[in-house]
């Protein structure tokens, strides 16, 4: 092991609301290309988590740290610039342009060419734009509005915009969300093989464990804002405190046989 | 002492029908979202039909039958307009309705010359409130003291009609989240009928309730709604309570500012606006607006770069225009002068509202600082000309820097209602500042040096730098700053994810607008020889906004022609017929049942439904779409 600081080093991350502790002390690591699953029950705190990563919410206490530099304080702009890349629950695009424009929109900010009055945006990085599109799967939708796009191509799209600044560490938000079975599998295979080739630390919360189990390296758990449990897969599914948490959900897997699954 | 007492107790009875008229439109917006334009000649037609009503019938009864008969007939025409006009146009693109409603404004106020003629009309005293009252030697009509009497208890009534009441509770629902009101299976045709009718009664009453107290006139619609879109904002939209504390406090400083500060008497009440806004952007009593559910299947068609044709085609019509002057006479020159310097005003609030997705209300104020700045700079530096064209709209410039900071920290409605109140203010300034700005009068005497005095010659500088400027805000609008400053618009969540400053692209947007809109007023200044408090007034903004909408708010070169279409047909109007503004709102409204996206959004989507019908289009349509669920 490097004395190099990691990708991502989150230490003793604490919010509350009023009385409420929506988070208390969590910390864990994230190295480059590794996939790391942040799970737990509806009011674990992931979204509160979250939120504090990505620049949307203040902590009361602890750091978040890139590569060694404090993000905590910093806007959700400013943590972008620093090479983190996004992606929403409920998808956020710009309705009214087009998919390449989309992408184009990522490119013009990355490349400080926001306040470029009389650059012609539709060539700029047009090539890049394409191939960011092709990478994800989208280059036959370019010219299309991306306001007539499915589901799942929006999120493809959410995608191929997140990675538009070259990120160091992506941060998805319940990916898969809202799509059908066989895209969730398309896409968070996408996303490894994107993270496995270009070394981009990925950090997703995911309610449907079929997606967590087959595609993160390692899993943390929250429950009711503290961090009750971290490792692979399998240690996690072994896990009896983790087993206790989401019991009656019927979410996960024992020994091997799925007691359910969730549509 | 009691001098004071009774100048707060006139404040109070002006309250009361500010607030009957503030609460109707509060309530309409707060469920239909449509920010009714018209309320302001609901008011006044509510005020016209108690007059004709209480004239006729003699006695108490009469009186009193008469005012609430004439607010349940406005009641009624209101019912009448709503399903007829807006119910097709609540899905139309945001700030359209306010184009319907404008148009309506128009046609009534013509329409009340019509019926009742254009004097001023003096009401009866209301019976049993006929006298006086005497408070330490200071005179109160006993009429204030049943107004004062009546706001609380209109209050009271309302309160108990929204929380006691079914009705009230869908209503208080609707106000929340109209989406979820109707997936629980209301009626909500009806329901947004129901609440336009008790909102246009709320306006009549009031109205009617004025003619004991004040003359019943033609313009009296356009005072009004200012004065409430400024006591609905203060309070905060959707709020009753708001709207009842709000009209007390602006009749109030309306009635002591005239005291204190006679100076600037009219700006107070928007300067206090602007500092609620600034400080509670969703007024004292308002809640923060959550954000509205898109609707869902409204695509806008991408923007793109003209292709080759129709630059040559632009090029044609640049060309045939620029010939105007060898077969057009002098009146017509300066008509073609004047609407180019429309056609810049219009481009530029269009880049602000069309690009940007900011509705500025107040838009005339850049445009009237352009104008100013020149007159200044020609009548007091003596400087020449060129000069003061290009120096002039730096004061558009300034204002917008100084405006713009404090507005694009709010959107919608809001910032709508911030920049309105800005607008307010510089109109206040130049109306109330004589000895700078000569107030009413003007500063007069700002001619063309020679080089430009001939009518042919200002055509073609007019039209030139029209051009020019089309030609560079097209330019920004696919820049790389154009799509940012689209990406602010389209999603505020994403652009910040993808490092994108929205305030700072907004703010610099807005500044860009300002002295665009300052090129226009510098050149109006040298077309008139003049320059007024109007130049900046809210008249003149709505002109704005009724250009950009008429031509089509989601098209690019709407602007252009939404100039054109209308002040062409506004001037060509005024000079065939005395109902011009009758004939131009039922234009404007024809316009928004028929062609909601605009005329230039209507012609894009017959070409486009042109091109589908000929052989298969674009292998991209033919590609089977993928759906989701």
């Amino acid at each position: 092991m490097s004395l190099a600081p990691p990708l991502l080093a989150v230490e003793g991350l604490t919010k509350s609301y009023g009385g409420i502790h929506a988070v208390r002390g969590v910390s864990f690591s994230l190295r480059a290309g590794e996939i790391l699953a942040l799970i737990g029950p509806n009011g674990a705190g992931k979204s509160t988590c979250f939120d504090m990563l990505n620049g949307q919410n203040r902590p009361d206490s602890g750091h978040v740290r890139l590569l060694g530099e404090e993000t905590t304080g910093k806007k959700p702009r400013d943590i972008w610039r620093m090479g983190v890349g996004r992606t929403f629950q409920i998808t956020a695009t710009f309705a009214t342009m087009t998919v390449r424009e989309n992408v184009q929109v990522a490119l013009i900010s990355h490349g400080k060419q926001l306040f470029n009055l009389w650059g012609s945006a539709p060539d700029v990085d047009r090539g890049e734009a394409g191939r960011l599109l092709e990478l994800v799967g989208m280059g036959g939708y370019a010219d299309r509005p991306c306001g007539e796009l499915a589901y799942g191509d929006l999120k493809r799209l959410e995608l191929a915009v997140a990675l538009a600044n070259d990120p160091k560490l992506l941060l998805m938000d319940e990916p898969t969300a809202g799509m059908a079975p066989r895209e969730r599998v398309e896409l968070m295979r996408l996303t490894a093989q994107i993270a496995k080739e270009k070394s981009i630390g990925v950090l997703f919360t995911e309610h449907d464990m079929d997606v967590v189990f087959e595609h993160a390296d390692r899993i943390i758990v929250l429950n009711r804002g503290t961090l009750i449990a971290e490792g692979s897969p399998a240690e996690v599914r072994g896990n009896p405190q983790v087993q206790a948490v989401y019991l009656g959900e019927g979410l996960l897997y024992e020994g091997g046989h799925r007691e359910g699954a969730s549509a | 002492m009691a001098f004071y007492v009774v100048q707060f107790l006139t404040g109070l009875a002006s309250a009361a029908s500010l607030f009957l008229v503030a609460s109707g439109l509060s309530i309409i917006f707060g469920v239909t979202r449509i920010v009714n334009f018209a309320h302001g000649a609901f008011y006044m037609i509510g005020a016209y039909i108690a007059f004709t009503l209480t004239e006729r019938f003699s006695g108490a009864f009469g009186f009193w039958g008469g005012v609430l008969a004439a607010a349940l007939a406005v009641a009624l025409i209101g019912v009448l307009v709503e399903m007829v006009l807006l119910r097709r146009i609540y899905h139309a693109p945001e700030l359209f309705q306010l184009l319907g409603t404008f148009g309506l404004t128009l046609m009534v106020e013509d329409l009340v010359v019509l019926i009742w003629g254009p004097d001023d009309l003096v009401g009866r005293r209301a019976p049993g409130f006929k006298g006086a009252v005497d408070f330490f030697g200071q005179n109160i009509p006993s009429y204030d003291l049943f107004l004062i009497a009546l706001g609380p208890v209109v209050l009271g009534i309302l309160w108990l009609l929204f929380q006691r009441t079914r009705w009230g509770v869908l209503v208080r629902a609707a106000t929340q989240d109209r989406d979820m009101v109707a997936a629980l299976g209301v009626n909500q045709k009806w329901l947004f009928t129901s609440v336009f009718a008790v909102g246009v009664f709320l306006a009549a009453l009031g109205g009617a309730l004025q003619i004991p107290r004040d003359a019943v006139h033609h313009a009296m619609d356009l005072r009004i709604i200012v004065e409430v879109f400024v006591v609905v904002v203060i309070g905060g939209l959707g709020s009753i309570v708001g709207a009842f504390v709000a009209a007390v406090l602006v009749s109030e400083l309306n009635a002591f500012g005239i005291l204190i500060f006679p100076k600037i008497s009219i700006i107070l009440v928007f300067l206090v606006m602007a500092v609620v806004l600034i400080v509670r952007p969703w007024g004292l009593f308002g809640k923060p607006e959550a954000a509205a559910r898109k609707t869902p299947g409204l695509t806008v068609n991408p923007w793109r770069p003209l292709t080759s044709n129709e630059r040559l085609a632009s090029l044609a019509a640049f060309v045939v225009a620029a010939m105007l002057p060898l077969f057009a006479g002098n009146y017509a020159l300066t008509v073609g002068s004047e609407i180019a310097i429309f056609v810049i005003f219009a481009v530029s609030l269009h880049f602000l509202m069309s690009v940007g997705g900011l509705a500025s209300f107040g838009h005339a104020a850049y445009f009237g600082l352009g104008a100013y700045g020149v007159a200044f700079l020609a009548k007091m530096a003596g400087l020449p000309m060129i000069v003061c064209l290009l120096l002039g709209p730096l004061l558009g410039c300034m204002g917008a820097a100084i405006f713009g900071f404090f507005a694009v920290q709010l959107s919608g409605v809001y910032f709508a209602m911030l920049t309105l109140a800005f607008a307010q203010i510089v109109w206040s300034i130049a109306f109330q500042w004589v000895s700078v700005t000569g107030g009413d009068n003007g500063i007069l005497g700002v001619w063309p040096a020679s080089w430009a005095a001939s009518p042919s010659h200002f055509y073609w500088l007019a039209l030139g730098v029209a051009a020019l400027v089309t030609i560079a805000l097209r330019i920004a609008v696919f820049s790389p700053f154009g799509y940012a400053l689209r990406a602010t618009r389209d999603s505020l969540l994403r652009s910040e994810a993808v490092g994108i400053d929205a305030k700072r692209v907004q703010w610099t947007a807005f500044v860009i607008a300002g002295t665009t809109a300052g090129i226009g007023g510098a050149l109006f200044a040298y077309l008139k020889g003049s320059v007024f408090p109007d130049n900046l007034g809210i008249s003149l903004s709505v002109d704005a906004l009724v250009m950009v909408l008429l031509g089509g708010v989601e098209t690019v070169s709407g602007a252009v022609i939404g100039a054109i279409v209308y002040k062409a047909l506004n001037i060509w109007l005024v000079s065939q017929t005395d109902l011009s503004k009758l004939v131009l709102g039922g234009f404007i409204v024809l316009i928004v049942v028929v062609f909601p996206k605009g005329i230039v959004g209507m012609l894009e989507m017959l070409a486009q439904r042109r091109r589908k019908s000929s052989p298969p289009g674009s292998s991209l349509l033919a590609k089977p779409i993928e759906s989701a669920e």
